[in-house]
């Protein structure tokens, strides 16, 4: 893990792209696009994937519920153990996984992440879900999306575009882990763990 | 973590219950339809068992193959061990098929260490009972069990089992099950008594971390958790009791000693059961016998160990999340 002070420094340095009121809008925005292109949300299953698209898939089913005012079902996929490049790291501690108690067959899941990158997540979660049942459409909505991907996959729902250098680093923080709501553009000094 | 798992008294505090928070997620896969992961895609495991234990196989090779592991199932009667081949040549016979991990069960004690500190083979070792010495995932899973029923399924996640009172009945002498409980309840946090016919009490328990008894009715009303233990016929080559009826009226379990024992107080036993000597079948059949969940949770402790010995490039020593979206 970084060090107290690394986190510190690298915060001093790097430059916010969204701060808390823009997040709040661009989640309101993003669950108000969800509803349009689901003509009203019927069958909407929101998942979040660990850590922080947990939160936002939650913020967004209660924006969705506002709006709907109907309960949104909302849960976690882990996608650890389908990630391609589990054997070039060591193995990490497991995350959960809470799929709502309906299920997900011949739902719309709505997969819901804080960034999209090289969309190898999301190739993961797509085989995940393919373990736990048969939706009827999976879409994806994602807080920042900072391009470079290596595989053919586009999220549905994009809270900002970013275009970014691979030597930038995009960080989201989030009330609920970090105590705050904001999304940080840094530079990459070196190679540090726990970076997006 | 280290590469192998040779001991329950090689894992720390936080080893423990990391593979115990991972066991509780990998527990959830068998709840979904298709029970089945990725995660050891391509990886070999070869299952060497040196000694029957079909209970202890078939745990391990149903956590393999839901990860998705390459499976090779190895028993001694019939091979070339039982023409005379040794340890060190089976074990360059795998070398050489590239296996990935190797789960072993053997008469002697050390055999385990044996083949994972000589250098014949580069694989994972897994200790899957050694003599009387180590069965590191069995406590394993006898933990992950007591932590679900005294402290809860998702209440427990990162938690140990600090105060917790365990009593283990039965042959310690012969038993790798005993052993490898107290090292590792010790390491959790849990006090542990061990109550026992005196005969039956290994040279040298002073200096485990644990309590000895000989009577079993005054510990019972302090006890969390009972775990019984199997009296291993097989071993019981000398008089170590007078008869098994002596024995079951000492130290078997029955209604009225369960009675006595706390309302949460839940009885465990790692199977196979002998109903009548060590348990009666009022016990065995009660709601508070875990043996049945003990079963069902051995896989998820087995499924936990493999992916943290074998899911990445290196055994987990991390929590540290290195990812790329």
């Amino acid at each position: 893990m970084d060090s107290e002070q690394d986190k510190q420094q690298y915060e001093a340095d790097a430059r916010p792209v969204l701060e808390a009121p823009d997040i709040a809008r661009v989640l309101t925005r993003i669950a108000h696009e969800i509803v349009e292109r689901a003509k009203g949300a019927d069958d909407v299953v929101l998942l979040g994937i660990p850590t922080r698209g947990v939160f936002l898939a939650q913020r967004l089913a209660a924006k969705l519920e506002e709006i709907t005012d109907r309960k949104i079902p909302v849960g976690s996929l882990d996608i650890t153990m389908y990630r391609d490049d589990l054997r070039m790291h060591p193995p990490r501690a497991l995350a959960r996984t809470d799929i709502p108690g309906d299920g997900i067959d011949g739902r719309l899941v709505v997969l819901v992440d804080d960034v999209l990158f090289s969309g190898r997540t999301i190739r993961a979660a797509l085989d995940a879900l393919n373990d736990i049942g048969r939706p009827r459409a999976v879409q994806l909505a994602v807080l920042v999306d900072r391009g470079h991907r290596e595989l053919p996959i586009r999220a549905d729902y994009v809270g900002k575009n970013l275009p970014t250098s691979l030597r930038e680093t995009v960080k989201v923080q989030l009330a609920e882990e970090d105590g705050r709501d904001t999304v940080l553009l840094g530079v990459k000094r070196t190679a540090r763990p726990g970076e997006q | 973590m280290q590469r192998h798992l040779i001991s329950a008294a090689d894992l720390t505090r936080d080893d423990a219950v990391l593979i115990l928070d991972t066991a509780e997620e990998m527990a959830r896969v068998a709840d979904r339809p298709i029970k089945k992961l990725p995660t050891l895609r391509g990886r070999t495991v070869v299952n060497l068992f040196f000694e029957d234990s079909t209970r202890t196989r078939i745990s391990f090779e149903a956590a393999e193959k839901r990860l998705s592991a390459d499976v090779i199932n190895f028993t001694a009667k019939g091979s070339s061990v039982s023409k005379g081949e040794s340890l060190k040549d089976t074990a360059q016979t795998l070398e050489a098929m590239g296996v990935d991990a190797v789960v072993i069960r053997h008469g002697a004690s050390g055999a385990p260490y044996r083949l994972a500190t000589s250098g014949w083979i580069d694989a994972a070792v897994i200790n899957a009972g050694d003599g009387t010495h180590q069965h590191p995932t069995q406590a394993l899973l006898d933990a992950f069990t007591m932590r679900r029923r005294l402290v809860g399924r998702d209440a427990g996640l990162g938690q140990d089992l600090a105060g917790r009172r365990i009593t283990l009945v039965g042959d310690i002498l012969h038993s790798r099950v005993a052993r490898s409980n107290v090292d590792l309840l010790h390491t959790l946090g849990a006090e542990v008594t061990l109550v026992a016919p005196p005969t039956l009490v290994p040279v040298g328990v002073e200096s485990w971390p644990c309590e000895v008894s000989y009577d079993l009715d005054s510990t019972l009303s302090k006890s969390d958790a009972v775990m019984l233990l199997r009296v291993q016929r097989e071993r019981m080559n000398a008089a170590f009791f007078p008869t098994e009826r002596e024995y079951s009226r000492r130290y078997g379990l029955d209604g009225d000693r369960m009675a006595k024992m706390p309302e949460h107080a839940i009885v465990m036993h790692p199977g196979p059961m002998v109903r009548g000597m060590e348990i009666t079948a009022e016990v065995a059949d009660s709601e508070r016998c875990t043996a049945i969940e003990q079963v069902t949770n051995g896989v998820s402790i087995r499924m936990a160990v493999l992916y943290l010995l074998l899911g990445g490039n290196e055994p987990a020593v991390t929590h540290t999340r290195t990812e790329e979206k």
